[in-house]
């Protein structure tokens, strides 16, 4: 089944054309990576996913629905979600408040009777609490779960970012650069933590990642991407073995 | 909460509530006046934090919407014979001119309007970021005291409005003071409340993760002006008088001293720093006043007070900006711990 | 109405509006360089005002000289301003700054109040200014030429510091990036309490010519002109200096048209900088002249 579809979504700022004509499919339980050198609009295209930028031309569209113009947490709510290449965590609350937030969007009590505390809000925070745990738990950050957020090494923030994500129940999931900052030992836990979640969640994997290892060997498809424009796309063997691709980014093997 | 927090709240409360009584037959009118204040601010303080502290916006409004709530109040409560006597330059409208309501719907309805007025002008505004959004909440309330000024058949103009009958008592001001202490813990230990901090402390974040910002925004502004109003409503009912001269900008500036000193993001802040600044206030009007010291007299000096809460304001803010108690709440057992830690450092040195 | 009004009411608006544009011109330059709400600028104004009466009234200096020492004054304090209450929170979050300058605000103010008393004082006006001139019916003061004659001098002086000048590209460097600026050599701290002795400056000359076209001082008089010339920067493009100038000048003029058109509404003449601040907000928060930003993700 198609979950993602984009037809030629361009964005351009003032005289600046971040993106070009970028088309992706997205088939359901694939792993999909955005490769290319810094700048070359990946994160655009993620932004312009979930909406946080919106495409000068183009549309974009989620299980066959326009995604293009609906606002950010919408989309979130119909079930992308997303890290950010920067963290962009709640630094001042705990992690587990972190987790625990991403849950609010599934909340079905108003305000009201959120401050009454009644029977119906009270199971659906138990509920959430549960849910926060066990995410916690399976990216192994239980035992400092009252930290604040900040205080975590950057490794496990960026784990906290992926559960947080995983917590508003995403279908898509978009990772932008997990493996950044990572040594080679985190580096591979990553790759199988990314294959994990993907079969015991069901999702549907789009990231953006520089750590080559990891790319090519979790992605089914690569689309490399440079000064906006898709100069290919593939299969990772492929891939690397495109001239143009080795020229603009990866370089050329030492031992060739 | 702990079976040993809440037994140890429930008991300082009810510790609490017999200072209270003891108050209220022993204190004279002007002790009884700054405990009232205390209870009042508690209620502005909270109100403002909410909006300022939890979600992070800079609103600079709430002269505004107190000004509203205790206008609304006042016109309800104050007699018809006492209104037409106020409003000798040109009478009130109909039907104000023959309504009378008991405190509580008056402070009720007060409260609602107050929020009414808080969605509509929070709804285009609320849309704007930081500094622009604090500009235009300084506009509306300023707007709002200037309509107040003009709108001679509703609000009396400039002449204000005397002779409001003095209904805030300790159990009004206490008793809101404390519903809005628990409506506050409660709201913000919910899903609600964490959604709004989440906006504090990113946006982009936030929304991302499928929190609405405008409809949470919205949310917080009206609750945050629901409670100003009442705190209003409270206030005019306590001084007897008011006038649009009483809702300048100072008064927004009060309460941001209050929540800044205790600690933007802090319930418990805000209610220790409601009670320290108006007291403190009340105590530092020495300043504007001659002392006699017996040998000489040192003459007071009007505005002494203001610029020292100024002073104070900036030092805070420029040395001790996580005020009194951060984002932190009370805690028994911080409490104890911070207490027993001194009696161990006592005993260290003998 | 006769042309003959039209006329003089134009020359009051115009006046006004050069008014505003000076000081408007302090806000946005402030703001631009720190992105911070310089509070406090109006009472900056205010305290030029005092500064001249004193030099005339307590040292019996002759107008000149006093307005010379009162321009310097007020520039110093400005800078002084920066230094105490700004400075140390260039790191800080956004509102311990904010809340800062609202603080510096206030004991501008209250301190007026103590030292000057808060009576209305009369300012010291020279005949120099307030000889009338006659063009037909209309009868106007030297005044309403010299204040936009004065305002035109001064943003022509200022356009071409900014443009042609080292300190100029060095504050253009600066409101664009701080690290930047930094990592080319620029004197950060000194270039922003340029901005700030300039933007006081500017607004000094405004308080001179704003206490000979309305007399009366008091120490919250910064207080509404300031509110609305952060109005009218904010009007014209917040951190745009042409901006601020087209800003101050519609407030001005749209202020005094607003009163001799509907006299009616003379009450809420204030609150007219007020309505187009939030109309301007919710239509075009960039301002007249302004550029949209968008923040990077």
């Amino acid at each position: 089944m198609e979950m993602l579809r984009t037809d030629d979504i361009t964005m351009q700022f003032g005289g600046l054309v971040a993106v070009k004509d970028f088309n992706l499919n997205l088939n359901k339980g694939s792993i999909i990576a955005l490769i290319g050198p810094n700048g070359a609009g990946k994160t655009t295209i993620f932004n312009m996913i979930t909406s946080v930028y919106k495409p000068t031309k183009g549309k974009i569209y989620f299980k066959d629905k326009d995604i293009t113009e609906l606002a950010p947490h919408i989309v979130t709510k119909l079930g992308i979600a997303r890290t950010f290449q920067n963290i962009r965590l709640f630094k001042d609350l705990s992690v587990f408040e972190n987790v625990l937030i991403a849950n609010h969007l599934h909340l079905k009590s108003n305000v009201f009777e959120a401050i009454l505390r009644d029977s119906k809000y009270k199971k659906e925070e138990r509920l959430m609490k549960e849910k926060a745990l066990e995410l916690l738990e399976i990216v192994g950050l239980s035992d400092v779960k009252n930290e604040k957020s900040s205080s975590l090494p950057y490794g496990m923030q960026r784990k906290l970012e992926i559960a947080r994500a995983l917590a508003t129940n995403p279908e898509i999931l978009l990772l932008d650069e997990p493996a950044a900052g990572m040594n080679p030992r985190e580096t591979e836990e990553i790759t199988l933590f990314i294959k994990k979640i993907r079969d015991d969640f069901d999702l549907t994997i789009l990231l953006i990642e520089h750590h080559m290892q990891v790319v090519m060997d979790i992605s089914e498809e690569i689309y490399v991407l440079d000064y906006g424009i898709t100069i290919a796309k593939g299969s990772p063997y492929e891939i690397q073995n495109n001239e143009r691709v080795i020229q603009a980014y990866l370089g050329v093997d030492e031992g060739a | 909460m702990k079976r040993k927090d809440i037994y140890l709240t429930v008991v300082s409360l009810l510790v609490f509530t017999v200072f209270l009584i003891y108050a209220h037959f022993r204190f004279d009118a002007y002790k009884l006046r700054i405990l009232n204040l205390c209870a009042i601010y508690t209620v502005l303080g909270l109100s403002m934090n909410l909006i300022n502290g939890f979600t992070g916006l800079f609103s600079l409004g709430h002269a505004g919407f107190m000004a509203i709530g205790a206008y609304t109040t006042a016109l309800l409560t104050l007699p018809v014979a006492t209104k037409a006597q106020n409003f000798f330059l040109k009478p009130i409208i109909e039907p104000l001119s023959n309504i009378v309501l008991p405190f509580f719907p008056s402070l009720l309805i007060g409260g609602l309007l107050t929020a009414f007025i808080g969605f509509l002008i929070g709804a285009p505004a609320l849309r704007l970021k930081g500094d622009y959004l604090a500009i235009a909440t300084l506009g509306f309330a300023e707007i709002i005291r200037i309509v107040i000024i003009n709108a001679q058949r509703v609000t009396n103009g400039a002449l204000g409005l005397k002779g409001i009958p003095a209904t805030t008592n300790l159990w009004w001001s206490f008793g809101v003071a404390i519903f809005t202490i628990i409506f506050m813990l409660l709201l913000i230990n919910s899903s609600y409340g964490r959604a709004f901090k989440a906006i504090r402390e990113d946006e982009i974040a936030a929304e991302s993760m499928g929190i609405s910002l405008f409809r949470h925004k919205v949310l917080s502004f009206t609750i945050g002006s629901f409670f100003a109003g009442i705190g209003g409503g409270l206030l005019g009912n306590l001084l007897g008088t008011i006038d649009p001269a009483l809702f300048k900008f100072t008064l927004t500036f009060n309460i941001l001293l209050i929540i800044v000193l205790g600690g933007i993001g802090s319930i418990t802040g805000t209610v220790i720093s409601a009670f320290i600044v108006t007291i403190a206030g009340e105590v530092l009007r020495f300043l504007d006043q001659s002392i006699n010291l017996g040998f000489v007299v040192i003459p007071g000096i009007t505005g002494m007070r203001m610029v020292v809460f100024s002073l104070m304001l900036m030092l805070v803010v420029l040395f001790y900006s996580h005020g009194l108690m951060g984002t932190n709440e009370f805690n028994w057992d911080r409490m104890f711990d911070k207490l027993s830690a001194k009696k161990l450092l006592a005993k260290r040195r003998d | 109405m006769s042309l003959g009004m039209l006329l003089q009411h134009m020359a009051n608006g115009i006046s006004l509006g050069s008014l505003y544009a000076l000081i408007a011109i302090g806000y946005t330059m402030v703001y631009g360089i720190l992105r911070l709400i310089n509070f406090a600028h109006g009472d900056i104004f205010m305290m030029a005002t005092y500064f001249a009466f004193y030099s005339v009234v307590s040292f019996n200096l002759p107008w000149y000289l006093s307005f010379f020492i009162a321009i310097i004054l007020t520039t110093a304090l400005g800078m002084l301003v920066e230094n105490l209450a700004y400075r140390p929170l260039r790191d800080a979050p956004r509102i311990s700054i904010l809340i800062s300058a609202i603080g510096a605000s206030f004991l501008l103010e209250n301190l007026a109040i103590i030292l000057f008393g808060g009576r209305p004082k009369a300012f010291p006006i020279s005949e120099l200014f307030t000889k009338v001139i006659k063009i037909g019916t209309v009868s106007i003061q030297r005044l309403f030429f010299i204040i936009p004659v004065t305002t035109v001098a001064l943003l022509m002086i200022l356009i071409y510091i900014i443009n042609h000048t080292k300190t100029g590209m060095a504050m253009r460097a600066v409101s664009k990036d701080h690290e930047t600026a930094r990592l080319m050599g620029i004197d950060i701290d000194r270039t922003i309490t340029i901005t700030f002795g300039i933007g006081s400056a500017l607004a000094a000359v405004g308080g001179m010519m704003w206490g000979l076209k309305f007399p009366q001082i008091q120490p919250l008089m910064g207080v509404i002109p300031g509110l609305k010339c952060f109005i009218a920067a904010v009007i014209g493009g917040i951190g745009n200096i042409s901006g601020a100038v087209i800003g101050g000048f519609i407030l001005g003029v749209g202020e005094i048209m607003l009163v001799a058109l509907l006299p009616n509404l003379t009450g809420y003449r204030d609150a007219f900088a007020f309505v187009l601040l939030i109309l301007i907000l919710l239509f075009k928060p960039t301002g007249i002249m302004g550029e949209k930003i968008s923040e990077k993700v």
